[in-house]
């Protein structure tokens, strides 16, 4: 079931996404960034609210008047500022709406991945409470409205002495205690929710917290221009005399008012109670699938970082040598954090399949599917290949080739360290490779597709050696709904290698100075 | 090229800006038809404990605990309040109102919106917080005018011990 709809919301953002990808190109592509929005709309909150909180008058005589001086009189600055406010604080909700469907989608919210997910939660909360309590302030008919039915909906739950919303039924009843209240309220849960944003991506290395600037400078300026062109309004001053009936809503913070008209105010509880229970037992529900954590082996670590470095969740450490070996550090994984994907197997320098060591060993390896095997099924694959242009696929278990046939499957294809690629085509097991991973702007490792363009480019640790002829290795990268165009790809670059001229072996290899990542080369004639 | 793809992404930007914005506040929401009135009938009123203080007898201060001992049984626990309400004759409200709290000591309480069509109306409300089973202890009745979008509030003032319209 769950399944089902998940593939299905899938399709729908791959059906929005690429288009995107097309116009905005992966690095710039909004939906690639929603979490980053998250934080960029945030801050624009944040620091339009305290340039509003200049102007505004925090008492309840004066407060409405305060606001519509900021939106007649400053209209130029302070009132772009009030409408920056609301905007940005819709374009939150949008931007939470997009960002947990789609982690949810791309299936990136269970397992190890439960903290993300978890802290997601209350910050839904947060933000609904923040919205609820800045439209309160404006102390116009809105909030009168606002005011009304919010209480009206604590007031179901049995917490309160009194009926608060008692506070509203007429002129003089109404205690300005309240009102100050909402005040502090719209200022500390913001900053709550800023303490959970920061909980949120503790677990998650180089998490994506500013948008490209490109994207940054033209979201603001269009904020600006939709801020002058329809400016955030008041609706008219609060009267109690009178019933709120015609307001006009803001949709994206106060839906669930018209729904106790629908569904009572016991309804409304009960939806959001099991709207959080949902989304909090999410990451549990079946079916199971850990496989277990990527594990090190001292004998072959130095303790260099590289794994540290590349691992997407936090998941390794560096610490104090705990062996006899002569170096100072070493990589230590916490397996409630690892996701098995493999990249760190990829990032050690350990990982050469050139050895001729018995077995294959590194310092960092994934129990359910090492290094071994890898290179194992490598060789299997290679042999199986014909013809003139013998390509090797290496396709990643997310992407557009995880059901490729006579493939070479792994979590991640930056679990592949580059000297793989070198291996294949130096012991001649085919004639090129094509990498196929994940779209570039949806990587499930999050960083897997980012580390194999670099290493592939020499701009990063392990890098594919300079020998590696580059037109002999190509990369895909598409979703897993994309197959077309993975089999198109792979056809093109198939006629292309069949077109060049015949591969020289260089055998045995030149001894080139020892680049980290390479093992000692040995002659190609030396199958493992 | 390069400008026409800039112009392109910021479309889509702008595009998207603009619906949310206009979603901020559109469409309008009426809570009710229009044309119509809110009568709302709330108050807080505590009714009297169910029993009075009763002196306790010596061999019932015997029994309790040394530390515990006193000379009055005072309940805790109020009646229920039963309230009425007829608006243009017709019975809209009828209902026993428990006290509350866990202990049954706090005042009872009522919230109750109606919906009516704008108009004239007598307005009756009745209440009974004393342990009588016929009668009633407050009324009022009064004839009133309910413009559209009206709130019309039917409140308890215990000070005043009658019934307030507003
Ligand atoms: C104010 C609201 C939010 C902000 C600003 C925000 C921001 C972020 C950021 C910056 C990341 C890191 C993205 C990356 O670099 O890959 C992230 C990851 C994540 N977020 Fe949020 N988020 C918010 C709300 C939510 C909500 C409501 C949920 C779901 C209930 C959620 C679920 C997740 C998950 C599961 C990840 C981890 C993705 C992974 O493991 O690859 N977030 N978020
Ligand atoms: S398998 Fe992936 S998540 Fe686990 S330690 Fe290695 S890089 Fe980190
Ligand atoms: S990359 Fe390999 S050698 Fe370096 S710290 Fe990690 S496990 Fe050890």
């Amino acid at each position: 079931m769950i399944g089902a709809v998940r593939y299905v919301l899938r399709r729908g953002f791959e059906l929005i996404e690429r288009p995107f990808d097309r116009l905005f190109g992966p690095a710039l592509n909004p939906l690639a960034q929603l979490g980053a929005l998250g934080f960029f709309f945030f801050w624009i909150v944040a620091v339009s609210g305290i340039y509003l909180f200049i102007f505004f008058d925090t008492g309840i005589e004066r407060a409405y008047e305060s606001v519509e001086n900021i939106s007649h009189y400053h209209w130029f600055h302070a009132g772009v500022m009030r409408s920056l406010h609301r905007y940005a604080s819709d374009l939150m909700i949008v931007m939470v709406a997009a960002h947990l469907l789609r982690q949810f989608a791309y299936d990136q919210y269970r397992g190890v991945r439960w903290f993300s997910w978890l802290t997601g939660l209350p910050m839904i909360w947060m933000l609904y409470a923040a919205g609820v309590t800045g439209y309160w302030l404006v102390w116009d008919r809105l909030a009168q409205y606002v005011a009304l039915t919010s209480s009206e909906l604590l007031d179901r739950l049995p917490i309160f002495g009194e009926p608060i919303a008692r506070n509203f039924i007429a002129t003089g009843t109404l205690t300005s205690r309240f009102f100050s209240l909402m005040v502090f309220m719209h200022i500390a849960v913001p900053l709550i929710l800023l303490f959970i944003m920061w909980v949120h991506i503790l677990r998650i290395s180089r998490p994506k917290i500013n948008p490209p600037r490109a994207l940054a400078v033209m979201s603001l300026i269009a904020m600006v221009g939709v801020a002058l062109w329809n400016p955030a309004l008041s609706q008219g001053h609060v009267d109690l005399a009178k019933a709120p009936a015609g307001v006009g809503l803001d949709w994206f913070f106060l839906p669930i008012f018209p729904l106790t008209d629908i569904w009572g105010r016991g309804g409304v509880w009960l939806f959001l109670a099991a709207f959080s229970l949902i989304i909090g037992v999410m990451p549990w529900l079946p079916p199971f699938r850990r496989a277990s954590a990527a594990a090190v082996d001292l004998e072959h670590c130095n303790g260099c970082a590289r794994c540290a470095e590349d691992c997407p969740y936090e998941a390794i450490r560096i610490v104090n040598r705990t062996d006899n070996l002569p170096f100072l550090t070493q990589a230590q994984v916490n397996s409630s954090l690892c996701t098995s994907c493999g990249i760190c197997v990829g990032s050690c320098p350990s990982s050469t399949p050139f050895r001729r060591t018995e077995e294959l060993k590194t310092g960092i390896d994934l129990p359910d599917f090492p290094l071994k095997e890898l290179r194992a099924r490598t060789v299997e694959v290679g042999k199986a290949l014909e013809g003139p242009a013998r390509v090797m696929v290496f396709a990643c278990e997310h992407g557009g080739g995880r059901k490729l046939k006579g493939a070479v499957q792994m979590p991640c294809v930056a679990m592949a360290p580059p000297s793989l690629f070198d291996y294949v085509l130096s012991q001649d097991l085919a004639d090129g490779v094509v990498i196929v991973g994940c779209a570039e702007s949806a990587c499930y490792a999050r960083l897997g597709v980012e580390w194999t363009k670099q290493r592939i480019a020499g701009a990063r640790d392990p890098y594919l050696r300079a020998r590696v002829p580059r037109e002999r290795i190509a990369t895909v990268w598409a979703s897993a709904l994309a197959t077309g165009k993975v089999t198109a790809e792979i056809a093109a670059f198939k006629t292309k290698i069949a077109a060049l001229p015949r591969k020289k072996l260089r055998s045995p290899a030149p001894p080139t100075a020892v680049q980290p990542g390479d093992g000692q080369p040995v002659p190609a004639e030396s199958a493992p | 090229m390069k400008y026409l793809r800039i112009a392109g992404q910021f479309a889509v930007i702008v595009a998207l800006f603009l619906a949310v914005s206009s979603f901020a506040n559109w469409p309008t929401y009426r809570q009710f038809p229009q044309g119509s009135t809110v009568v709302l009938l709330t108050f807080v009123h505590s009714a009297d404990r169910k029993a009075e203080c009763r002196q306790l007898t010596a061999q019932e201060i015997e029994k309790l605990p040394p530390n515990m001992r006193r000379v009055q049984s005072c309940p805790r626990n109020r009646r229920p309040i039963y309230v009425e309400m007829d608006l243009g004759g017709r019975p809209i409200f009828r209902k026993n109102l428990p006290p509350s709290g866990i202990a049954s000591d706090g005042p009872s309480r009522v919230y109750q919106r109606f919906i009516v069509p704008a108009g004239k109306y007598e307005v009756a409300v009745r209440m009974r917080d004393t342990p009588r089973t016929e009668g009633f202890d407050h009324m009022r009745t009064d004839t009133v005018t309910l413009v559209p979008d009206q709130t019309f509030v039917v409140d308890y003032s215990s000070e005043r011990s009658d019934f307030v319209f507003h």
